[in-house]
C-alpha cells in the first residue's frame, strides 16, 4: 500500500528528496555488515572487504542497467547470458580469424548493442510484455552461445586467448587489479562505482532521468506530455547490454576462456539487486545509488557466509533469510520516511500509510 | 564496410589464434551396419565433458557404421520421458546414464521388456543390476574420491577443501565423501559453477577465512582454474588437485600449477557403450562378465602428462 502510494505520486521530485530509494537499503546494508563483522573474525579484515568489493561489483555493473531499465517500467533476463555471449563473440571471432583482440572487442560491443536494440524495438514493435521477448533472447542467446561455440572449438569451453596481439591492453582496461595499502583492489570495482555515480547523475540532474522514470509511470501519460519513450526504452535496453558487454569483457579476460553455458540465472541477481536496492518492480520508482547498496548487499551476504563458515549445505538457506532481512529492513525504514512524509505534506492522509 | 576488413587485414595473423591445420580425417568409416544406437544422458548443457563422451560415442559409431541418435536432458523425468521415446522409435539399443536410477527405472524397463539391450554410462554403478542393465562403464566417484583422499594424505595433505561446484549432486557428494575416508578433515564448500567471477570471490574468501586449508579438491576442470585465480589473489599456499581435465587443466598439470588430475576418460565412457552394443547386437558378446567396468580413476600427473597432454588437446580425453 505504501509503496502503490508512493508510485503513484505526481511529484516525482518531492519523493526523491523526502523518502530517497536507497535509505532503506542502506540501513539493511549497514545491519546486515555489522552482523558479519561481529560473527565472522575472517571478515574484519581489508583484504575481505574488497574481495567482498569485487564480488559485488561483477554483480553490480549490470545490475545498474537492470535497475534504470525497471524504473523505466520493462525487463531484461537475457542480461545474464549476454555477460558470456559478449566474451565468446570477441575470444572466438579473434580466434577464428586470428585478428587483434581489440578488433573483436568492438565488434562485441556493436553485436550486444544490436542485442538490446532487437529487445527494445521488438517489446516498442509488438507491446508484448518485455518479460516475455527477453525471455526468448535469454533462450535464443544461451542455445547460441553452446551451438556456435560447439561449431567454433569443437567443445564448449572457448579458446584461451591469453597469448593473442592485444591482450595485455584489454586486460589492463578490463580486468586489472592494484595494490593499495596491502589490499588488492579490482579495476572493477572503481568501474563500477563510476557507472554508479554516472547513472546516478543521469537519472537525478538530466532531461533523460526525467524521461526515464515518467515511462516507467505511465507510458501513456509520458507520451501525451511529449516524452520520446520508445527512444528511452530502447536506448535503456541498450544500456544493459553495453553493462553486459563490460563484465563480459572483464570476465574473458580476467579468465581467458569462459565456459559457454556460462551466467544463466545472474539475470536474477541483477533483479534482486535492483529490487533489494530499492526499486519497484513495477516500474516509476528508484535510484541508481540503491541498486549499487542492493548489489553489495547480495556481494556481502554470499561471501559473508562463507567467512563466517557456516555449514555450506545451508548456504542458499543463509543466503535467502539475509536478503528477506534486508528487504524487510528496506521496507521498515521506507515506511518510516514515507510516513514522515505524509505527516508533513498531508496530516490527514497519515493513516493511509 | 571497407575500413572494417582494413582493420581485419590490418590485424590478420594474431599470435595464439587458431591453428589452421589441414583435416586429417576421423579414421576411416566402417560399413553401414543398420543398427540404430540411442544415447540418452542427464547433460547440462554447457559442460565440457560431455563433449568428450560424445566425441566418443560418435567416434565408435563411425568406427561400426551405427547410427547413433544422442539426446540429453539434466531433468530426471525429462530424461526417463528420452529414454521412452527412443523405445516408441524401436531403435537397436539404448546406453542411458543412470544419474537417478529410481526415476528411469520404469522406462528402462520398458525397453529391456521390448528386447532392447541397455547399457549404463557414467552414472548409477550401484543400481545398473538392478535396472537389469546389462553392462556398465563409468568410474566409481566415491572410489575415485577415496583414491585421492589417499593420495594427497600421502603428501601430507591435513584440511582439504572440497569444493562442490552444483548442488545436490550425488555424485559431488560422494567424491567429497570419498577424500573425507582418506582425509577426515575434509571440509565441503558450495560455489555457483555457472559464474567464473563468483566462484574465485568465494574460494578467496573461505582461503581467508581458513588459512590452515592445504589442498583445494576441484571436482570439476574450469573450477580448478578458477581455484588458481583465487589462490594468487588470496596469497594461499594451498595445493590445487582436480577431477576431470580440460585443455588448461591439463596444461596446468604439465605446468605445475595443478597437482594432478582424477580422470575418469569420458571418451573411453561413450566409446565403449556404443562398441559393446554394437558387439552384443552383432555377435551376442557382453563385457565386464557381470561387474562394471571401470574407466577411472586414472590419474594424470606430471609423470605421464607428456603423453596424455595432446590427446586433451584433441578433444579425446
Amino acid at each position: 500500500m505504501t509503496e502503490s502510494l508512493v508510485a503513484g505520486s505526481p511529484n516525482p521530485l518531492s519523493h526523491r528528496l523526502f523518502a530517497r530509494p536507497e535509505i532503506g537499503a542502506t540501513a539493511a546494508a549497514g545491519v546486515i555488515l555489522v552482523f558479519f563483522l561481529a560473527a565472522a573474525p575472517a571478515f574484519r579484515s581489508g583484504g575481505s572487504f574488497f574481495t567482498v568489493l569485487y564480488q559485488s561489483s561483477t554483480i553490480g555493473i549490470v545490475a545498474i542497467g537492470v535497475g534504470l531499465l525497471m524504473i523505466g517500467g520493462e525487463f531484461d533476463l537475457s542480461a545474464g547470458v549476454i555477460v558470456t555471449t559478449a566474451g565468446l563473440a570477441n575470444s572466438m571471432f579473434c580466434w577464428w580469424f586470428g585478428i587483434d583482440l581489440w578488433v573483436g572487442a568492438l565488434l562485441s560491443l556493436a553485436f550486444c548493442l544490436f542485442i538490446g536494440f532487437v529487445n527494445g524495438y521488438l517489446v516498442m514493435r509488438t507491446g508484448i510484455p518485455s518479460f516475455l521477448i527477453t525471455l526468448g533472447t535469454f533462450f535464443v542467446l544461451q542455445g547460441a552461445n553452446l551451438g556456435l561455440t560447439k561449431v567454433v572449438t569443437g567443445s564448449v569451453t572457448s579458446p584461451d586467448i591469453s597469448r593473442m596481439d592485444g591482450y595485455p591492453l584489454l586486460e589492463g582496461v578490463f580486468a586489472s587489479n592494484f595494490d593499495a595499502g596491502g589490499v588488492t583492489v579490482w579495476g572493477t570495482v572503481l568501474w563500477w562505482l563510476g557507472f554508479t555515480a554516472l547513472a546516478a547523475w543521469v537519472l537525478q540532474r538530466t532531461r533523460t532521468g526525467n524521461w526515464v522514470f515518467a515511462i516507467g509511470g505511465s507510458a501513456d501519460s509520458a507520451r501525451a506530455v511529449g516524452v520520446p519513450v520508445v527512444r528511452t526504452k530502447i536506448g535503456l535496453f541498450m544500456t544493459v547490454s553495453f553493462l553486459g558487454w563490460f563484465v563480459g569483457m572483464h570476465t574473458l579476460y580476467r579468465f581467458n576462456t569462459l565456459q559457454a553455458g556460462n551466467g544463466v540465472g545472474n539475470e536474477f541477481l541483477y533483479i534482486i539487486a535492483a529490487v533489494v536496492g530499492g526499486t519497484l518492480l513495477t516500474g516509476g520508482y528508484g535510484n541508481a545509488i540503491g541498486v549499487g547498496i542492493g548489489a553489495f548487499i547480495f556481494g556481502t551476504t554470499s561471501l559473508g557466509i562463507v567467512y563466517a563458515g557456516w555449514d555450506p549445505n545451508w548456504f542458499k538457506a543463509f543466503l535467502g533469510v539475509m536478503l528477506l532481512l534486508a528487504v524487510l529492513v528496506n521496507l521498515y525504514v521506507k515506511s518510516l520516511a514515507t510516513s514522515t512524509r505524509l505527516l508533513r505534506d498531508s496530516p490527514g492522509k497519515a493513516d493511509d500509510a | 564496410m571497407a575500413l572494417v576488413a582494413a582493420v581485419l587485414v590490418l590485424t590478420a595473423c594474431s599470435e595464439g589464434g587458431r591453428v589452421k591445420d589441414p583435416d586429417t580425417g576421423d579414421g576411416t568409416a566402417g560399413d553401414n551396419s543398420g543398427y540404430t544406437i540411442a544415447m540418452i544422458t542427464h547433460e547440462t548443457p554447457g559442460d565440457s565433458f560431455w563433449d568428450r563422451v560424445r566425441a566418443g560415442a560418435e567416434q565408435a559409431a563411425k568406427n561400426t557404421g551405427v547410427d547413433l541418435k544422442y539426446s540429453n536432458d539434466p531433468d530426471a523425468g525429462k530424461q526417463a520421458v528420452l529414454i521412452q521415446n527412443a523405445v516408441d522409435s524401436r531403435v537397436d539399443g539404448i546406453a542411458t546414464t543412470l544419474v537417478t536410477p529410481d526415476a528411469l527405472a520404469g522406462s528402462v524397463k520398458t525397453a529391456t521388456q521390448a528386447g532392447i539391450p541397455v547399457v549404463g554410462l557414467n552414472a548409477g554403478i550401484d543400481d545398473y543390476r538392478r535396472l537389469g542393465v546389462s553392462m556398465y562403464f563409468g568410474s566409481d566417484e566415491t572410489r575415485a574420491g577415496t583414491a585421492a583422499g589417499e593420495r594427497i594424505a600421502a603428501e601430507g595433505a591435513k584440511h582439504p577443501l572440497c569444493v562442490i561446484h552444483q548442488a545436490g549432486s550425488v555424485s559431488l557428494e560422494a567424491r567429497c565423501e570419498g577424500v573425507r575416508s582418506a582425509v577426515p578433515d575434509t571440509e565441503n564448500l558450495q560455489v555457483n559453477g555457472a559464474d567464473d567471477a563468483a566462484v574465485v570471490s568465494t574460494l578467496q574468501a573461505k582461503l581467508q577465512q581458513d588459512p590452515s586449508i592445504d589442498y583445494i579438491v576441484s571436482l570439476g576442470a574450469p573450477i580448478a582454474l578458477d581455484a588458481g585465480k583465487a589462490k594468487e589473489s588470496g596469497d594461499s599456499q594451498a595445493k590445487i588437485i582436480t577431477f576431470d581435465l580440460n585443455q588448461e587443466t591439463a596444461q596446468g598439470v604439465k605446468d605445475g600449477t595443478i597437482e594432478f588430475s582424477i580422470d575418469q576418460q569420458p571418451y573411453m565412457q561413450g566409446f565403449m557403450a556404443v562398441t559393446s552394443l554394437y558387439l552384443n547386437l552383432k555377435n551376442g558378446n557382453d563385457l565386464g562378465g557381470g561387474e562394471a567396468v571401470l574407466t577411472g580413476p586414472s590419474f594424470v600427473d606430471g609423470d605421464n602428462i607428456g603423453q596424455i597432454l595432446p590427446f586433451v588437446q584433441n578433444g579425446t580425453r
